[in-house]
């Protein structure tokens, strides 16, 4: 793996067993991404997109295959080993935000950082909520926030850790119009200011056509890889 | 660590109220190991601080007989006080005519020489010297009526009452019961000759021994001195110590009632958890996702785990330490003593100790599933990790019973016993969870077709996901078992005694008759219409030989297991030409008469000191019958039913050779009425003044007041368990809230009236108070059969009275606390609900 790349994924594949027999989502995937770059998995439903992201960011072992992140091959780590690296250089945002519910936004920002028991990220994370607009609204808990509003305390969780590479599942899924276009600027502005690598797996065409490269899946294999003007 | 306990805490925020309500379930098992725990403790300070009030005195030697010159002069040679008692029971007549066992005593010195002694007016006993005067107990008083200056007749002597007994050292709060005391002078005692009509009395002589004398000692010596003299000792040490013993055993064993309430809150306390954890699901999926380690997230959850059990046994500790004020109240019946109120910290530390560790050790079962939370959750809420076995929840198990096995144990300090009770409570608890399983089963196979759709719905609730059949029908169910087994064991013990005076049996026993008295008690009986129906001669006796060693030499070898009891003891032994319908052969021949001159007399021997004193058919005896020596060879052992209210006998001798032996009679009378049984006491009372009278009725009433007090004082211990169970129930009732709320706001939408939601909600509390009712009830009518054959041996009492009565009962109680739990479920406005689902 070059110096340059940040992703890479051999031959992947994902079978599951189920009570008709193994069901294969993910069949020999392979492809690798450069650092700051931003790609697009796109695909219908039951392709394999939200599978892929899962593997690629280690939250789950392939059944074959490999995912190189940042230059560990993280399908040989188990699950405390794969955590330690999604809290050093992941990002997530999610289509439902996940955030905590007992934790206001700001906490809930905080909490990667906590994790790695560093101290004195607050000044940060005010500055990472006043950057996604959401100053005034630090010490609200998520069920006092609007959907928009709780997916920007998402993207600066995202950020709080500085991750190399962020990952976005349908990340407008739930918002309406407007939000979503104000979401989708604030995800590729930080993406830019922080020289993130972005990895984006989405429904939206439009949103996919803002990244460098688009991902065709299609019943678990990739159909087409493809360079955008973006 | 700080980003851990920073995260225990945040993540209680919208939840603890909650979780202080599912700690309250651990509440009542830690108040009630700390209460009876310190109150065991505050005992045991009690006895160590007031060891000689319980004999009065240092040492205490009696017999049956006077005193002989040579043991006088030998319990003197002591060095200190000595004071001399007699007692014998004898009847009293009251002014109003009403008869009354009573234990008649005189003491001369300075008895009791410690404890307290109260005495209303204080002066009371320096006037018994005065004349015929009598200080008497209290309840004697009380039961006839009669106050300072009223009158009590014993034998021919009518005395004056100048002081009300009110305390006495060395007094048994249950022999007071039956024949309570009355003191007398020793010069007016002997006045009323009824120590010289054969009547038993023993007389006691009390020591107060020099400052630094070993009273073990003492008594190890006089003992050997007086080897032939057929003394009793007693020393206040050796009281102390059976006292201790048995306070000991007495608080060992309810605290496994306590136990027992905190282990079901424990059960509560783990299956809340269960619920809380299910709901924090989605918080450990980011928290792994965002880099958690397993055992961070774990980490979390135990600390708040462990909250949960130092909330619950902080809460337990203060009402545990109320408890004392309540439990002396509660078994002042039971306690020697005015306790004085004390905390004890070491108590307190174990009951803490105990409730955190059973309530940690039930909450790491749902706890464990942390450890394997997958952070896909976050991708894809139904995601569920395949159900591998994890062996950590073996290890957890073994844990659980290692802890109940160790309480008990610990407790009762008899391995034994605490496998029995681990064994108890597994059995208990795998029938009732085996219960709750075949009743969800049954509720999803059931055919309810034909029922309304408010029956149907409350009816699947039963089984549908997130129910809670499983933890009410065990929290009731226990509840349940417990309260009916008490009840039943208390109907059975009392059932059997109602039985004892009903048919031909007698419910009138006199005894102390006198040979020459005995034939004008029949006529007596005959004119006041209560014929007697049987009487029987008694002849005290003691052994003086077996199997050609004298009893002397038996009893002071120690190593051939033959209880000095047996060997000592006087035995009053009857003779007569068959056996009664309370006796069965087991072994041998009955021979009902041999000539008076018989070398060697056949007698029957019961069969437990047959089984004491080693002996089997054939086996020769020597007797000592009052200075005469008779020689016997077993000649059959008998099974005797030693609860029937009659004279029963070690030994039964065949007519002829004790047929001149000097004999008292016992005789017994079957009387139709109360008024019957009245007017003959009354009549044998003014006519052989020295007989006395047990009336089979006031016994029964005296048995019923004790076992009443037992029942309540174990019925309060138990309700602690009862109570548990329904804090169990509202903190599964509010565990379900949510989901309720929500259930019953997609109905209303869907257009269900309120009084539907009611009624759902009846079907399926009146289902799960039912089935629970009617396990735990059966599991009582098993348990109360067993203990009826095996413990009591009675026979069980028939269960269906109560066994309704609890059904009722439990139901009704169910169905009131879930609708209370559940108040307000179907106001949720329906808009706001639903827009929090989005």
């Amino acid at each position: 793996m070059s110096a340059q790349t940040i992703l890479k994924v051999e031959r992947l594949t994902k079978t599951y067993a189920t009570a008709a027999g193994p069901l294969t989502v993910l069949h020999e995937v392979s492809f690798d991404l450069r650092a700051g770059g931003s790609c697009a998995v796109v695909g219908p439903s039951g392709s394999g997109k939200t599978t892929l992201l899962g593997l690629c960011a280690g939250l789950d072992r392939p059944t074959t295959g490999s995912v190189h992140l940042d230059g560990r091959e993280i399908g040989g780590l188990d699950e405390d080993g794969r955590a330690r690296v999604r809290n050093e250089c992941v990002g997530f945002v999610f289509q439902n935000f996940q955030l905590i519910p007992t934790l206001t936004a700001l906490e809930n920002v905080l909490v990667p950082l906590e994790l790695r028991g560093e101290a004195g990220g607050e000044a940060e994370a005010r500055a990472l909520l006043e950057r996604v607009g959401l100053g005034a609204r630090l010490d609200h808990y998520p069920v006092k926030l609007s959907g928009g509003e709780q997916q920007r305390v998402a993207l600066a969780r995202a950020f709080i850790n500085r991750p190399r590479i962020l990952f976005c599942d349908e990340p407008t899924g739930n918002l309406d119009g407007d939000t979503a276009h104000a979401m989708v600027d604030l995800i590729f502005g930080l993406n830019r200011e922080r020289g993130t690598t972005l990895v984006l797996v989405t429904h939206d065409l439009e949103l996919a056509g803002r990244t460098q490269r688009i991902m065709r899946l299609r019943s678990g294999a990739v159909i087409s890889d493809e360079t955008t003007g973006a | 660590m700080s980003f851990i306990l920073k995260m225990a805490w945040r993540d209680t925020r919208a939840s603890r109220r909650r979780l202080l309500l599912y700690s309250l379930s651990i509440v009542l098992g830690v108040a009630a190991l700390i209460g009876i725990s310190s109150l065991g403790e505050s005992l045991r300070a009690a006895v160590d601080s007031q060891a000689k009030g319980l004999l009065g005195a240092d040492l205490s030697a009696s017999a049956r007989q006077d005193f002989s010159g040579k043991a006088l002069a030998r319990l003197r040679a002591t060095g200190g006080e000595m004071s001399l008692g007699i007692a014998t029971t004898t009847m009293a007549t009251f002014a109003d005519g009403s008869h009354r066992l009573m234990q008649l005593t005189a003491v001369e010195g300075g008895f009791p020489f410690y404890g307290e002694v109260e005495v209303v007016p204080a002066g009371a006993f320096a006037r018994l010297a005065e004349g015929d005067n009598a200080i008497v107990e209290e309840a004697a008083l009380t039961q006839a009526g009669i106050s300072l200056g009223g009158e009590i007749k014993l034998g021919p002597t009518t005395f004056t009452v100048v002081g009300v007994l009110k305390k006495y050292p060395g007094q048994s709060p249950f022999a007071t019961l039956f024949a309570p005391r009355v003191q007398v002078s020793m010069a007016a005692l002997q006045a009323t000759k009824l120590l010289n009509r054969g009547s038993l009395s023993q007389r006691t002589a009390y020591l107060k021994l020099p400052a630094g004398t070993d009273a073990r000692e003492a008594e190890r010596r006089l003992r050997d001195e007086l080897r032939g003299e057929r003394l009793n000792f007693a020393t206040a040490e050796e009281r102390k110590q059976q006292l201790g013993d048995a306070l000991k055993n007495v608080f060992s064993f309810t605290s496994l009632v306590g136990f027992l309430a905190l282990f079901l809150g424990a059960v509560g306390v783990a299956s809340a958890m269960h619920v809380f954890i299910r709901q924090r699901l989605p918080t450990v999926a980011v928290l792994r996702c965002l880099g958690a380690s397993a055992r961070t997230s774990f980490a979390i959850y135990l600390l708040q785990g462990l909250g949960l059990g130092l909330a619950g046994s902080a809460l337990g500790a203060v009402l545990g330490l109320s408890l004392q004020f309540a439990l002396p109240i509660v078994l002042q019946n039971f306690l020697p003593y005015h306790l004085e109120f004390v905390v004890a910290w070491p108590a307190v530390l174990k009951g803490v100790g105990a409730g955190v560790g059973v309530s940690l050790l039930f909450t790491l079962l749902p706890l464990l599933e942390v450890r394997r939370i997958s952070p896909l959750h976050v991708l894809r809420s139904g995601y569920d990790e395949a159900g591998r076995p994890d062996p950590a929840r073996w290890l957890v198990y073994a844990a659980i019973a290692a802890a109940v096995f160790g309480f008990a144990t610990l407790q009762t300090t008899s391995w034994k016993v605490g496998l029995i009770f681990s064994a108890a409570m597994g059995v208990g608890f795998a029938v009732l969870a085996g219960a709750a399983r075949g009743v969800i089963w049954a509720a999803r196979r059931a055919r309810t077709g034909w029922l309304p759709y408010t029956w149907r719905q409350g009816v699947a609730n039963v089984h549908r996901p997130n129910n809670r059949t499983l933890l009410l029908l065990m929290s009731l169910g226990l509840g349940t078992f417990m309260l009916l087994t008490l009840l039943l064991a208390r109907a059975a013990l009392l059932g059997q005694l109602q039985g004892m005076g009903e048919g031909d049996r007698p419910n009138l026993m006199f005894f102390d008759v006198q040979a020459d008295q005995i034939d004008r008690l029949g006529a007596i009986a005959r004119r006041e219409g209560v014929p007697l129906t049987k009487t029987s001669p008694i002849i005290t006796m003691r052994l003086s030989g077996l199997k050609g060693r004298t009893a002397e030499e038996l009893a002071a070898d120690r190593n051939n297991g033959l209880p000095n009891w047996a060997l000592r003891r006087e035995y009053r032994s009857t003779y007569r030409g068959a056996l009664d319908e309370a006796e069965k052969v087991i072994a041998g021949k009955f021979e009902g008469a041999v000539p008076a001159d018989a070398a060697r007399v056949p007698v029957s021997i019961e069969e437990s000191l047959a089984k004491d004193l080693q002996l089997k058919l054939g086996d020769e005896l020597e007797f000592n019958v009052q200075g005469v020596p008779v020689k016997a060879v077993i000649g059959s052992i008998r099974q005797v039913e030693w609860r029937r209210m009659q004279t029963n006998f070690f030994f039964v001798f065949p007519r002829g050779p004790l047929d001149a032996a000097p004999a008292t009679f016992a005789a017994a009378a079957k009387a139709k009425t109360p008024a019957d049984t009245a007017r003959l006491q009354r009549a044998v009372g003014k006519e052989l003044p020295n007989v006395s009278a047990i009336d089979l009725g006031f016994v029964l009433g005296l048995l019923d007041g004790i076992f009443t007090k037992i029942a309540w004082a174990v019925s309060f211990l138990a309700s602690f368990t009862v109570i548990t169970g329904l804090v169990v129930l509202v903190s599964a009732v509010l565990m379900g809230r949510h989901q309720r709320v929500r259930e019953a706001v997609l109905l209303r939408t869907l257009g269900a009236q309120r009084a539907q939601l009611r009624q759902i909600m009846l079907a399926e509390y009146a289902v799960l108070g039912l089935l629970a009712a009617v396990t735990g009830g059966l599991l009582a009518v098993a348990a109360n059969a067993l203990l009826a054959k095996f413990l009591f041996k009675v026979s069980p009492v028939p269960p269906l009275p109560l066994l309704a009565g609890a059904v009722v009962v439990v139901t009704l109680l169910t169905i009131v606390t879930g609708w209370l739990a559940n108040r307000g479920v179907s106001n949720h406005p329906p808009l706001a609900v639903l827009r929090e689902e989005t």
